[in-house]
């Protein structure tokens, strides 16, 4: 229907993108009837999401035509912002921002560097900078799952590590069942996206592949690929980020630095 | 503000702790001699628990020092410390599994197997003989807090720290306990250092009361000086 109003590809895009956003604010004034309050976050995030990707495009258009290195840097910021958005998820969480900014580097990083060099990604910077985007954003949101979900563990079982500490136990083994879980939860938009893959979806490149006339079986194990990057980028992602907050959430001298026992003013309820 | 005898076991001096610009605890200076029981009371925000957790190291001081048996603590590793000063807190927590699990616990986190007979010791000590394979999921809170003080004691700590360990309890659960602690602690001539809101039961248990306010020490001294007849703060 919108094609018979707009012929430029330019304002269609934005109309298109105006009536994306409705339904989204549509959406948020549903859970606001429920009493589930997303206002501010999402219209931020709409905002926030549009601007972006118009940037990044505009960006990408310059650099497509630089030579390959140039997406190192570009994928470096990515790791950076990534981590950002990740330790906000995590507010509270001590060290946050370096736990994120060192797993989702290594975990992604590492994966985009090896497969890289095996050339199981291209390393022309029009396929290393979308599918190593693929990698980083699905570490980042394992990363901010395993952060979130630690954060609450920590804190619904305040009581519990510090009987352990209490007792003269290790911090770390305190809060090894939590970390335990965190990674677990973390893991499981990943590992559903390997189960669910060409039965429930059909990722946009393996979309994009076929529009652009490659070979579909090519594209599906393609995919197959992707998906398992993923998978190994987000689970390296995990783990690193569950080895460095075990151990973040305690002082040099094993005490707890994350208790909920304490209000703003530092005073304690039960004192 | 010291107490009278002369053997101490564990001392603060001028002991502060402040968060957010609020000192909780203030300059507390106070001797617990070996073998007494020094009771913390005052209305609630004194800083009482505040002032416990910094004397097993659960929470950092930012002034001031604690010595145990004569040693600056900070020079004890902190998993040492804690399990020769012992803690039992005001809700029992405990971890799941059997009763003789959650006795394992502390002793196991420095290479100690405990032997069967030593657990069947322990929660004979405490009144619950013969139930070591348990779950503690099916346990009353009266119960769990037995299980709690058995569990500290494996450790054989030389201090006990106890936060308030009968204010969750009804009033019948509350008398036990209170009873099992006190036998416990003169039988075994233990250092008790207990934070209680209940008066009466400070006059019941203490050898010293120290009274805290705001988190500063207002009073200390034995329990005819600091409470009177009517059992009322003097």
């Amino acid at each position: 229907m919108l094609k018979e109003f707009f012929n430029n590809q330019l304002t269609l895009g934005c109309a298109q993108a105006a009536v994306a956003a409705l339904l989204a604010l549509a959406v948020m004034l549903l859970a606001r009837q429920r009493k589930i309050h997303l206002e501010r976050e999402t219209i931020v995030a709409l905002i926030r999401g549009i601007v972006q990707i118009t940037a990044v495009g505009s960006i990408l258009v310059l650099l497509l035509r630089g030579p390959a290195w140039t997406g190192i840097f570009l994928l470096a910021a990515m790791i950076g912002a990534a981590a950002r958005i990740s330790a906000d998820r995590a507010k509270g969480l001590p060290h946050s921002f370096h736990v994120s900014l060192y797993a989702i580097a290594a975990g992604a990083g590492s994966v985009i560097a090896l497969m890289s060099w095996v050339g199981v990604i291209d390393m022309r910077i029009t396929s290393l900078i979308p599918i190593g985007s693929m990698l980083i954003a699905n570490a980042m949101n394992t990363n901010s799952l395993v952060l979130n979900r630690f954060r609450s563990e920590v804190e619904s079982h305040t009581g519990l590590i510090e009987t352990g500490l209490a007792l003269g136990a290790d911090a770390k083994q305190t809060v090894a069942p939590y970390v335990q879980s965190s990674v677990q939860a973390g893991l499981i938009p990943a590992i559903d996206s390997l189960r669910s893959l060409g039965i429930v979806w059909i990722p946009g490149l393996m979309a994009g592949m076929l529009l652009s006339g490659a070979s579909p079986i090519y594209a599906a194990i393609y995919q197959f690929v992707t998906i398992s990057m993923i998978f190994s980028s987000s689970g390296l992602t995990s783990l690193i980020c569950s080895l460095m907050i075990r151990s973040s959430v305690f002082s040099p001298a094993e005490q707890l630095a994350l208790r909920p026992g304490v209000t703003a003013a530092g005073i304690r309820h039960n004192s | 503000m010291l107490l009278t005898p002369t053997t101490a076991i564990l001392e603060t001096d001028h002991l502060s702790r402040e968060v957010a610009g609020v000192r909780i605890v203030d300059n507390v200076t106070v001797t617990v001699p070996t073998g007494r029981v020094l009771v913390v009371v005052g209305p609630s925000g004194a800083g009482k628990s505040s002032f416990l957790r910094l004397l097993n190291r659960l929470d950092e001081p930012t002034s001031g020092a604690v010595w145990f048996e004569g040693h600056d603590y900070r020079q004890i590793p902190p998993r040492e410390l804690r399990r020769r000063v012992g803690m039992v807190t005001q809700t029992a927590y405990l971890f799941p599994g059997t009763l003789a699990d959650n006795l394992r616990f502390g002793p196991l986190q420095h290479g100690i197997e405990l032997p069967a007979r030593t657990i069947d010791a322990l929660l004979t000590e405490v009144g619950l003989e013969g139930r070591s394979r348990e779950d503690v999921a099916h346990l009353s809170g009266g119960e769990a807090q037995r299980v709690s003080l058995a569990r500290a004691l494996a450790n054989e700590p030389a201090v006990l720290l106890l936060d308030e360990p009968t204010s969750s309890l009804d009033a019948e659960a509350k008398d036990e306990i209170e009873k099992l602690i006190l036998g416990v602690v003169r039988r075994k001539q233990f250092t008790c250092v207990m934070v209680s809101h209940d008066l009466s039961q400070a006059a019941r248990v203490a050898d010293q009361i120290m009274v805290m306010n705001k988190g500063r020490v207002t009073k200390i001294g034995a329990v005819s000086e600091v409470i009177n007849a009517e059992g009322v703060l003097q």
